[in-house]
């Protein structure tokens, strides 16, 4: 009797984890871009990297027509291509939120006196975890918000000339 | 034209399948001790097929062949030869040919070489081997066919990702394939003996060689996979947690488990349903693993271009194992009793299982988890190095112990003079280990533990080699290589993790930057020119202040025509007690350029103590060998 039942937990534990690895197939590519897009971001708080009095929330977002956060660090590369869409972007009607992600604060600063600063804020996610709450899989990415807190687009990996286009058309 | 060659010969392996299966099926009635002629005929024209179906393919990629849709997805005319040749596995296509290449190799030599073995549990064991290469032939065909064809034939194909142009990576899948597939015919082993009724030491024997060629080359594939990521993907780490390594660990632990399993059934003729699960679980982790990676479940690196239909069908034909392999299990299960003391070998051995279980456990949740959430509750979360360094470390420190005394104890009962020496060479750690904290640097507590630990090992292993030489008993000789190994592997990597130096500044080309002891003068610069690439190629000139040693580094940033791509390439000067690794990359519009600079002690240390590992596993295969 021991045996059936120890048969019939194994089977259905099976059965379920082969399950749920089917319905996970269906959703076609965990980190697509789109199921985010439409969603409203969550709640979030950021303390700023220079500065640990200073800090920013959500609701700091909605004063802003339209935000892009942008999730950097020194040490990765393509952060550094996509700079200069940031810099020229920083010119135009909306404000960028900068979160510098597992990084240090010296290293930090000394990439943004190199390259400039088109950020707004800066906010510190030295352990990489608050960025997890909206998605980020690898950096750089970025996220358009409007004063509604929606996410209008999600850019996965560095933001290029077409994107760049992108952003702009949406910001109009 | 090669495309028609290519596909006939995949059918004809097809047929001689179930040719073979309907033969054997016949002979299983005959009671007598051979298999008939006309099998091993069918298997030596399966095996020559599919040989020349691989060659087919190769031949493709070396005439670049864009008739086929997969030379020109993954070829390109100006690639150096050895690329185009490695080509024939860097894509899913290609390597599914590979995969059925090696399912139809250990089939046939498992025909061959295990005639001395029940001729009911041959044939069986050849049955479900081949029902596996039909379901992946049948994936091959309808899904993911190598030689399907192209009209008009394309001038130019689309070219070779630049960073699978790598030695190491040329032979990283078939070492690991030769690794992962070969555990099929154990797979098949296991559901023969239960259905013929084979077991016991016998079984044990029959499948032996094959467990640990296989473990040797997935050791072998995960060292190569590591070391390419070091120089290639230029960060400087060897090992980051990715699902993809991670999907490679999960069958190197169960097989590890096994291997130490069927110590214990060869001896003791004793857990033989536990060495049954563990030779079904090696091989359906091993598809798993390759569901994950293939179906685009998860994101990785390695992620092939990920299709839906190519997941639906590895996961329904996983299930079709996974049901089968259980259903077989449970119907011919039967109760073992077991009288261990709790101070013999076997329960050492045992111990050995309960780590690779936790492990094992540990890396399939942290794979797993995620997507589960994602289904079940929309919740997007990713689990990263931190949560395995934190559950699988502390681990290491009894593993390592237990390693270390396990082989001390005799089958059945042992002896007490053993406690002293472990006492003794226990204080003889602690006391180097105290040597290092106090001379090279501070650390933490466990990280105390994982050095007295790893040294532990490493003094029984060489005290081990010492008796070795005098007794001469050959079989402990690959244990105590691989165990010693491990020990080294793990103090090592402590070091390497413990005093890396690493600096991170900009320079532009006549600057001199002083750091860690280091003097990095940024000389010149250069474009290079090769077949494939252009190169801008940073000339540095490093001292050392402390004995003014100089050393040249050069850097290169490539840029790849095919397709278009940057890659920074890492310069690395390997020493014996240190590696120095320098990686540039451009800083858009200026002339500064980005300096990574590492030192990482004792790099070279940590793969020879990794191929030590893998190397105790040929040792076993070559003495083997002898004794037969």
């Amino acid at each position: 009797m021991r045996v059936s039942i120890l048969k019939i937990i194994i089977f259905s534990f099976v059965f379920f984890s082969l399950f749920v690895l089917w319905q996970g197939l269906k959703k076609n590519n965990n980190y697509d871009t789109k199921s985010l897009v439409g969603a409203r971001i969550s709640n979030f708080q950021f303390t700023e990297i220079n500065n640990v009095n200073k800090s920013i929330s959500e609701k700091d977002l909605k004063n802003n027509k339209f935000t892009l956060i942008n999730f950097f660090a020194s040490w990765c590369l393509p952060c550094r291509t996509e700079h200069k869409y940031l810099i020229n972007l920083s010119k135009k009607k909306i404000k960028i939120i900068g979160i510098n992600f597992k990084d240090k604060k010296k290293n930090a600063n000394n990439f943004l006196k190199e390259l400039g600063n088109p950020y707004n804020f800066v906010g510190k996610d030295s352990d990489g975890k608050a960025s997890v709450l909206f998605g980020v899989y690898g950096i750089p990415e970025s996220i358009l918000v409007d004063n509604n807190l929606n996410i209008i687009k999600k850019i996965i990996g560095p933001i290029d000339q077409n994107q760049y286009n992108e952003i702009l058309n949406l910001i109009k | 034209m090669l495309s028609n060659i290519g596909i006939g010969l995949v059918y004809s392996i097809l047929a001689l399948s179930f040719l073979t299966i309907y033969n054997a099926h016949l002979d299983l009635k005959i009671i007598n001790t051979t298999v008939k002629k006309i099998i091993y005929k069918l298997s030596l024209f399966q095996i020559t097929f599919t040989i020349l179906s691989f060659f087919t393919l190769i031949l493709g990629f070396i005439n670049s062949d864009f008739s086929l849709v997969n030379v020109y997805e993954n070829s390109h005319t100006t690639k150096p030869l050895f690329y185009k040749i490695a080509g024939t596995w860097g894509n899913h296509e290609g390597s599914l040919l590979l995969w059925v290449n090696i399912l139809v190799l250990f089939s046939y030599l498992f025909l061959i070489f295990n005639h001395i073995h029940n001729k009911k549990f041959r044939l069986y064991t050849l049955i479900f081997q081949n029902i596996l290469i039909i379901g992946f032939v049948i994936f091959l065909l309808f899904n993911s066919n190598p030689f399907n064809s192209l009209y008009p034939i394309p001038l130019e194909g689309l070219g070779l990702n630049p960073i699978l142009q790598d030695p190491a990576l040329a032979i990283h899948p078939p070492l690991l394939y030769v690794g992962f597939v070969g555990c099929s015919i154990y797979f098949s082993a296991a559901l023969g003996s239960l259905l013929s009724g084979y077991n016991g030491k016998l079984f044990a024997k029959s499948i032996k060689v094959w467990v640990v060629t296989s473990w040797c080359f997935q050791t072998l594939g995960i060292i190569v996979g590591s070391i390419w990521a070091y120089y290639e993907l230029g960060w400087g780490g060897f090992w980051f947690w990715d699902p993809v390594e991670n999907a490679s660990l999960l069958p190197w632990f169960a097989i590890t488990a096994l291997m130490h399993s069927l110590i214990v059934l060869e001896k003791r003729n004793v857990l033989y349903y536990w060495v049954i699960i563990l030779c079904l679980l090696t091989f359906i982790l091993s598809v798993t693993g390759t569901f994950l990676v293939r179906s685009g479940i998860l994101n990785s690196v390695h992620t092939f271009a990920s299709d839906p239909s190519r997941g639906i069908y590895i996961l329904v034909f996983l299930s079709l194992m996974i049901f089968a392999a259980l259903t077989i299990f449970f119907t011919k299960y039967k109760k073992e009793t077991y009288d261990f003391n709790i101070k013999s070998k076997e329960t050492f051995i045992l111990a050995n299982n309960w780590f690779m279980a936790f492990f094992l456990a540990t890396v399939l949740i942290g794979m797993l988890y995620p997507i589960f959430l994602d289904v079940l509750s929309n919740i997007k979360i990713s689990v990263g190095p931190p949560f395995f360094n934190i559950v699988i470390i502390p681990l290491v420190v009894p593993l390592l112990f237990l390693m270390a005394i396990g082989p001390k104890f005799g089958w059945i009962k042992s002896q007490k003079k053993i406690f002293y020496k472990i006492l003794f060479l226990i204080l003889g750690s602690v006391i180097i280990n105290l040597f290092i904290f106090n001379f090279f640097g501070k650390y933490s507590f466990l990280s105390n533990l994982i050095f007295i630990a790893s040294i532990f090992l490493i003094l029984n292993s060489i005290l081990d080699i010492k008796k070795f030489i005098n007794n001469k008993i050959k079989l402990e000789l690959s244990r105590i290589i691989s165990h010693l190994g491990f020990g080294l592997l793990v103090f090592f990597i402590g070091i390497n993790h413990q005093f890396s130096l690493e600096e991170d500044f900009n320079l532009k080309v006549g600057e001199i930057k002083k750091t860690n002891n280091y003097e990095i003068n940024f000389e010149s610069m250069r474009i290079k020119e090769s077949k494939n690439y252009k190169a801008i190629v940073g000339n540095f000139k490093l001292t050392n202040l402390k004995n003014n040693l100089v050393e040249y580094l050069d850097p290169e940033i490539r840029i790849y025509s095919n397709p278009e791509t940057l890659t920074y390439e890492a310069a690395i000067e390997t020493k014996i007690t240190s590696d120095l690794y320098l990686t540039m990359s451009n800083v858009s519009r200026s002339d500064y350029y980005n300096i990574k600079f590492q030192k990482k002690p004792f790099m070279i240390w940590i793969w020879i103590s990794a191929i030590m590992i893998a190397l105790g596993g040929f040792v076993q295969l070559t003495f083997k060998k002898n004794e037969s």
